[in-house]
């Protein structure tokens, strides 16, 4: 049922990269020319940098990745949250966060931040133990600040570019080197998983992991407040594109 | 840092009354006209209550034909809280580009809530879910044309929720430009008696529409380069921002760091206003194109193109940011509404979208107020002095606040409630 949800989403990316990644551009030859073109305001300066040779494509997504949310993601987080109390929900929370603390940690010796690394295990360590497998986080109350490293940043402080503007299914706004640091953060949980192979003795081992990997999905969804095309503005794309970008150097920098 | 900014929030209060010895008493904090209505009122000063306002969106299904291009939007969606028995309902009115849950519109409504009020809000007929789905022209800013399509989206709304709230009189607000609709909807239903209401309130309202749109885009010109370097002039200010943001320890973009910003003076008078102006812009671009997408207009998309989703927008964004709303009058809104009616001239048009072309009723309609500032710099000179004589009693005008700025402060809220309730002003 999941592998199937997950065939069906490379299906439609793959249809919609085939359609096209240019977008349609704003004046064709036979078009009647409008009272004011772009061509007037040329000599201002543009606000947005981020690079988005992909519109067409990224658009296309944007629409996808809504019709996904009305139709599966949201009222399934409708249900989750109904079903199941928020106490158990935060414990849901805390345990992804928890794992993800083990991404935080690698990439933080990737970039060379001991402190931080060091840190993060002390997190790890704490929440796995006395926080129970991580349902709570008592690192927090101690005041240890949680800190976030993923493979895009390490890329980052390698000096990589971040590439184009990119809407990915699912996950939403990202940028060519986000979406690569994705796939190899994903990768590396993928072969600590198998090394590990904590369901390994259970018979049942795919259906398990799939069910993680919805449930973490629901969580996240659950904990973003963002719904597409909620703000009735015709140029949201935009807005939203500049935002993630400025956020993102605003974090960056940091 | 969260310590530093409720210690920046107190010495703020601690502040002599900028406002000048007539109204020593008034507390509300900025005297600043373009930073109180950046800026807003300090959380600290807003009314404080307890418990959740049931804020719930809700959609008015239109069955019109809408171009493809739309296909998110689902018929008019304005917002509600209501209460669990009998009690008064008002309808709310947003600002220039407003939804139904614009800030203070969410505002307006968890206060009017708290003080017993079933609420219903209305996004502003400028802004593009109104324009697409309830607007008969599809262009925004006529007045009389606006507040009949108002009228009837709220009779709608009205039949809508009759089965669910029991209501016992029917009350009218509106901030901004939504203050000026809400007396061109009050003069509909003095004729119609619909909803027969019992007050209505125009809060910080516009005068003449052109006159206050004038206004504020005159702030572009104090801008270096004028309102052709908007974009030059936004990545100024975003870079000034940032940097502050990285000199100082903040943790978010909130309250604590706008204040601290204020303190500052990280930015002057003319960027502050120019601030205002370019948000006033961001929120145009959107009427305009959303207009010219539903007319065909061929204003700024080519009138014979059928705008697909993936169509990349950019030029047309980039395009409607730098027509000043004076721009869409004089080019598109009067040759569309001079083609209807060939005797239509400019000033008359001018004269029909301002007060005065209701002055008569306004002067003698008991039910209707407005509550203002000395300092809205949506006002034109003299028209401060207008307001005086038409609404004479009925008029309440605070020293300071800016355009909207001073709203939220408790004074205020309480003074407007109390409006609503009693029998005289």
């Amino acid at each position: 049922m999941y592998g199937n949800a997950i065939k069906l989403i490379f299906k439609t990316v793959l249809v919609l990269f085939l359609s096209g990644c240019a977008a349609g551009r704003a004046y064709l030859p036979d078009d009647v020319p409008p009272m004011h073109t772009v061509r007037e305001f040329s000599d201002d300066e543009h606000v947005s940098r981020t690079r988005d040779p992909w519109e067409g494509f990224n658009r296309s997504m944007y629409k996808f990745n809504y019709e996904a949310d009305r139709f599966v993601l949201l009222p399934v987080v409708a249900g989750y949250e109904k079903a199941v109390p928020r106490f158990a929900r935060t414990g849901v929370s805390n345990f992804f966060t928890n794992i993800r603390e083990v991404q935080t940690f690698y990439n933080c010796i990737l970039q060379a931040k001991g402190k931080k690394s060091v840190k993060t295990l002390g997190r790890f360590l704490t929440n796995s133990t006395i926080g129970i497998g991580g349902l709570f986080d008592p690192a927090t109350a101690f005041g240890w600040r949680r800190e976030n490293e993923d493979f895009d940043r390490t890329l980052e402080t390698w000096g990589v570019g971040t590439g184009p503007y990119l809407v990915l299914p699912i996950l939403g706004p990202n940028t060519a080197r986000s979406a690569g640091g994705f796939a190899v953060d994903g990768g590396v949980r993928w072969a600590i998983m198998n090394a590990i192979d904590p369901f390994g003795g259970t018979g049942a081992r795919t259906e398990i992991e799939a069910g993680i990997t919805a449930l973490e999905t629901v969580d996240l969804r659950s904990r973003e407040s963002f719904r597409y095309y909620d703000s009735d503005y015709p140029f949201e794309y935009y807005m939203v594109r500049y935002l993630f970008s400025q956020e993102r150097e605003l974090a960056i920098i940091r | 840092m969260k310590v530093a900014g409720t210690m920046l929030i107190c010495l703020l209060l601690l502040m002599p009354a900028f406002a000048g010895a007539g109204d020593a008493v008034y507390g509300y904090p900025i005297d600043n006209s373009y930073a109180a209505t950046i800026l807003g009122t300090p959380k600290g000063l807003r009314p404080d209550f307890h418990g959740d306002v049931p804020v719930k969106t809700m959609v008015l299904e239109t069955d019109r034909d809408k171009p493809e291009f739309f296909f998110y939007d689902r018929g008019l969606r304005y917002t509600v809280a209501f209460q669990n028995r009998k009690a008064p309902l008002i309808f709310l009115i947003a600002g220039t580009g407003g939804s139904s849950r614009s800030r203070y519109v969410l505002a307006l409504m968890a206060n009017l809530y708290h003080a017993g009020f079933h609420v219903i809000a209305l996004p502003s007929p400028t802004f593009p879910n109104f324009i697409i789905d309830a607007s008969t022209t599809h262009i925004p800013g006529n007045l009389s044309d606006d507040a009949v399509d108002l009228y009837r989206v709220m009779e709608k709304i009205w039949d809508q929720s009759k089965g669910r709230i029991e209501v016992s009189d029917f009350f009218l607000a509106g901030y901004s430009l939504g203050g000026t609709e809400a007396a061109f909807v009050a003069k509909l239903d003095e004729e119609r008696k619909v909803f027969d209401f019992r007050r209505v309130l125009m809060l910080n309202p516009a005068v003449s529409l052109y006159n206050s749109v004038s206004r504020i885009e005159g702030l572009l010109d104090r801008i270096p380069g004028g309102p052709r370097r908007i974009g030059a002039f936004y990545n100024g200010v975003m870079a000034e921002v940032t940097d502050f943001y990285h000199k100082g320890d903040f943790v978010a973009i909130d309250d604590d760091f706008l204040f601290e910003g204020y303190k500052a003076q990280l930015l002057n008078q003319d960027e502050a206003g120019g601030v205002i102006a370019v948000s006033f812009r961001i929120g145009s671009a959107g009427m305009i194109f959303a207009s010219d997408v539903m007319t065909h207009g061929g204003y700024v998309v080519p009138k014979n193109r059928n705008l697909k989703n993936s169509d990349s927008l950019d030029d047309y964004f980039w395009t409607s940011l730098h027509l000043s709303f004076l721009d869409y009058f004089n080019e598109y809104f009067f040759p569309y509404f001079r083609n209807r009616r060939p005797t239509l001239t400019k000033e008359k048009l001018l004269e029909e979208l301002s007060l005065r072309s209701i002055e008569s009723f306004l002067a003698t309609s008991a039910k209707i107020g407005v509550i203002t500032n000395e300092d809205d710099f949506i006002l034109a000179p003299g028209e401060l002095d207008y307001l005086r004589r038409v609404f004479g009693p009925r008029l309440k005008v605070y020293p300071c606040g800016g355009h909207l700025g001073n709203l939220e402060y408790r004074d205020n809220m309480a003074f407007l409630i109390d409006r609503l309730r009693s029998s005289t002003w």
